[in-house]
């Protein structure tokens, strides 16, 4: 087992510059600063249309000392695959590919490129901030919002559907790499990228990406609502290695003990207004089945 | 050495010969043989290239997009609708100017479905910053495969080879296929300006202001509109390369010197069909019973639609009595691209001969001899008798 990175050893290389476009207390700053630091500077990145285009800045001013592949919305996993191509043909082949996209060019649009890739079985990491909505073009609901939430498209009644779950339909695919992670824990999502780039074929992580802008809380927050997403339950941190699945870091010390209620998180967003106390209810009951099932399954 | 084979096989020797490195594509008829015979070369090791086999047209284009993009010569193939799925790709691979090879097997477009030939996939994504060269025969195919590669990275703007589905690229006929060491001496190899380097990081196909804005060093970049004007600039000077680079492959093969224009019998012609593709070898039969007659009409096929040979088109058809085009192609509700960019380009000259249109073949309809024979011939006796309204041969309504 590989020893856990502390801010003691954490790499001091800055690969992202400071004074960047992203919005105060954004998520994804932590984790694209983080996450670049553990993909190191042997690596290329592909970056769909989303919050992060705009973070990495405007031409000719780049924010991000890699060399970044910009592409179409629904192509960043075909485009990783002829970034890998290029370099395998010119023998290129330790250079690191690495797709970096937001939950709708993940979940959504991008999903029939990416399912083709790790069908595939090309040998890149695909990172998903998951934000839980299509932030960059203004808050609209997408695949991964949860059930409830008021976005711009779901104003007044909030999503009726529930959470696609994207790293299960990514499992599915048989890749040896399957993790979540979230901005509150930067230093398990390091470790997380340093572990898939010691595997071959596809790698697929996860992250939980709170947003102040969008899902309506103040930006000094960031942190304290993505550890209550974990803490209370809700979003999970696991890996799935080599089809074994289990729950990792703050989720992991989860196992058998009491988790604050869900009401908790949902009381810190305004997205969350329209839930009504039946629904707050129901997902609770979802919740508590879920860790039951956990705590029978891993707990001593 | 001589074969007879399809023109699927002479473009996919073609790919073979010009060394490609990255390959993606997706099936979709007419064009599936081609990728088949692709992925053949490469997992017999007879090429070395990577074969991607995508999950679609998008994804086929995307590869390219990013190999190229990475330094790496790429090439992939489709037809009507796969070219249509691609089509914000085609934009993207033209604004990041990458000299990528495309052959489009030109086919009909659903719905309703057709398998079968005409230009509409083709003619519909003229505008999107590509190259367009049409082929007649498949010898043609073959050696126009192996310039585009050439013209593609010598003007940073992507080609697509265009040949007609079924009609030639399932029809067998002799060609020759070029020795490799002379395409070596033709084609140099890719050296692209810059490639993806983590040694040597940028951040390509940024969010780009409508202003000009300075970099880091305080440099003026280009904003959006200076890139786009360079896209253009560079498509019209692309001509000239055409011509250039058509002489070279003479020397070289002893092939080409019709770079834009493919001309049969217009020596002393008042009248001159003109189109796209292998339906100008069959006009040559037309052309030649319409002689018989004593009507002075020739044809001409165009082999470079995009960027669009004005200058060429006005030496050859500014005065005529007559020019007629024939297209498989339409743009709804007003007439034939090709007709209307053709009076476009007569505009300017003194002597505008009558321009007529004929619209036929759409989805693989048949193309008669007969029928091609008595539309010309009306064309040239009544001239001033057909109108500026496209008329249909072949309708049965």
């Amino acid at each position: 087992m590989t020893e856990k990175t502390t801010i003691l050893n954490l790499s001091e290389d800055e690969l992202v510059h400071p004074g960047n476009r992203a919005c105060a207390g954004c998520g994804l700053s932590i984790v694209y600063r983080i996450g670049l630091k553990a993909l190191g500077r042997d690596t290329i990145l592909v970056v769909p249309p989303s919050c992060l285009t705009v973070l990495q800045g405007l031409y000719p001013i780049a924010a991000t000392q890699l060399p970044c592949l910009n592409v179409t919305f629904a192509s960043t996993a075909a485009a990783a695959t002829g970034v890998l191509g290029a370099l395998k043909a010119q023998g290129r082949e330790s250079t690191l590919v690495a797709a970096w996209a937001g939950d709708g060019g993940t979940s959504d649009i991008g999903i029939q490129a990416l399912s083709g890739a790790c069908e595939r079985g090309e040998n890149f990491i695909f990172i998903c901030y998951d934000n839980e909505a299509y932030m960059n073009t203004g808050v609209q609901r997408s695949g991964t919002t949860p059930q409830g939430v008021i976005t711009t498209t779901t104003p007044f009644s909030g999503k009726s559907q529930k959470k696609k779950d994207v790293p299960s339909i990514i499992a599915a695919h048989g890749i040896d790499y399957v993790a979540t992670a979230s901005a509150a824990y930067p230093l398990d999502l390091y470790d997380k990228i340093v572990k898939a780039k010691t595997m071959n074929g596809p790698k697929y992580i996860h992250i939980h990406t709170p947003c102040p802008a969008g899902w309506g809380f103040n930006p000094r927050f960031t942190v304290k609502i993505g550890k209550l997403a974990v803490e209370t339950g809700l979003y999970d941190l696991y890996e799935i290695e080599n089809n074994k699945w289990r729950l990792t870091g703050a989720s992991k010390k989860l196992i058998g003990k009491k988790r604050t209620p869900v009401n908790e998180y949902f009381n810190t967003q305004n997205r969350f207004k329209a839930l009504s106390d039946e629904q707050i209810s129901d997902i609770q009951k979802e919740v508590d089945i879920k860790w039951q099932s956990y705590d029978e399954t891993y707990g001593n | 050495m001589h074969i007879i084979e399809s023109g699927n096989v002479a473009a996919a020797n073609g790919v073979k010969l010009a060394n490609v490195k990255v390959i993606a594509a997706y099936p979709i008829t007419p064009q599936t043989p081609l990728t088949e015979k692709l992925s053949e070369f490469v997992d017999a090791g007879e090429m070395d290239a990577q074969y991607i086999p995508v999950e679609s047209e998008h994804s086929a284009l995307s590869v390219c997009i990013a190999a190229s993009s990475t330094g790496s010569r790429a090439f992939t193939a489709t037809s009507a609708n796969g070219l249509l799925y691609m089509n914000e790709q085609l934009h993207w691979a033209a604004g990041a100017r990458l000299p990528i090879v495309m052959c489009v097997v030109n086919r009909g477009i659903g719905s309703p479905w057709t398998v079968w030939n005409d230009h509409q996939d083709a003619i519909s994504q003229r505008d999107t910053g590509w190259i367009q060269l049409y082929c007649c025969d498949h010898q043609q195919i073959i050696d126009t495969v192996i310039q585009a590669f050439y013209l593609a990275e010598t003007v940073s703007v992507p080609v697509m080879v265009c040949y007609d589905g079924y009609i030639l690229s399932h029809t067998y006929m002799p060609f020759e296929i070029p020795k490799q060491a002379d395409v070596d001496k033709f084609l140099p190899s890719f050296k692209p300006e810059y490639a993806l380097n983590p040694n040597q990081p940028a951040n390509l196909n940024t969010v780009t202001l409508p202003d000009v804005r300075p970099d880091v060093r305080g440099d003026m970049a280009p904003g959006y509109m200076e890139i786009r004007h360079n896209l253009h600039a560079d498509m019209r000077d692309a001509i000239d390369v055409v011509g250039d680079i058509d002489k070279k492959f003479n020397q070289i093969f002893g092939r080409g010197e019709n770079p834009y224009i493919e001309t049969y019998r217009c020596d002393a012609a008042e009248f001159v069909a003109v189109c796209l593709g292998s339906l100008s070898y069959h006009l040559r039969d037309v052309v030649d019973i319409l002689r018989e007659e004593g009507i002075p009409v020739g044809v001409a096929g165009l082999r470079l639609y995009r960027p669009f040979p004005d200058q060429a088109i006005r030496d050859m058809l500014a005065d005529l009595k007559g020019v007629i085009v024939f297209e498989k192609a339409l743009s709804y509700g007003n007439q034939g691209a090709l007709f209307a960019d053709i009076k476009a380009a007569l505009y300017s000259s003194k002597n505008r001969p009558k321009v007529h249109n004929y619209i036929l073949g759409l989805g693989g309809r048949e193309i008669k001899t007969a029928h091609l024979v008595d539309a010309l011939r009306n064309s040239c006796v009544d001239t001033d008798k057909v109108g500026d309204t496209p008329v249909w041969i072949g309708l049965k309504m």
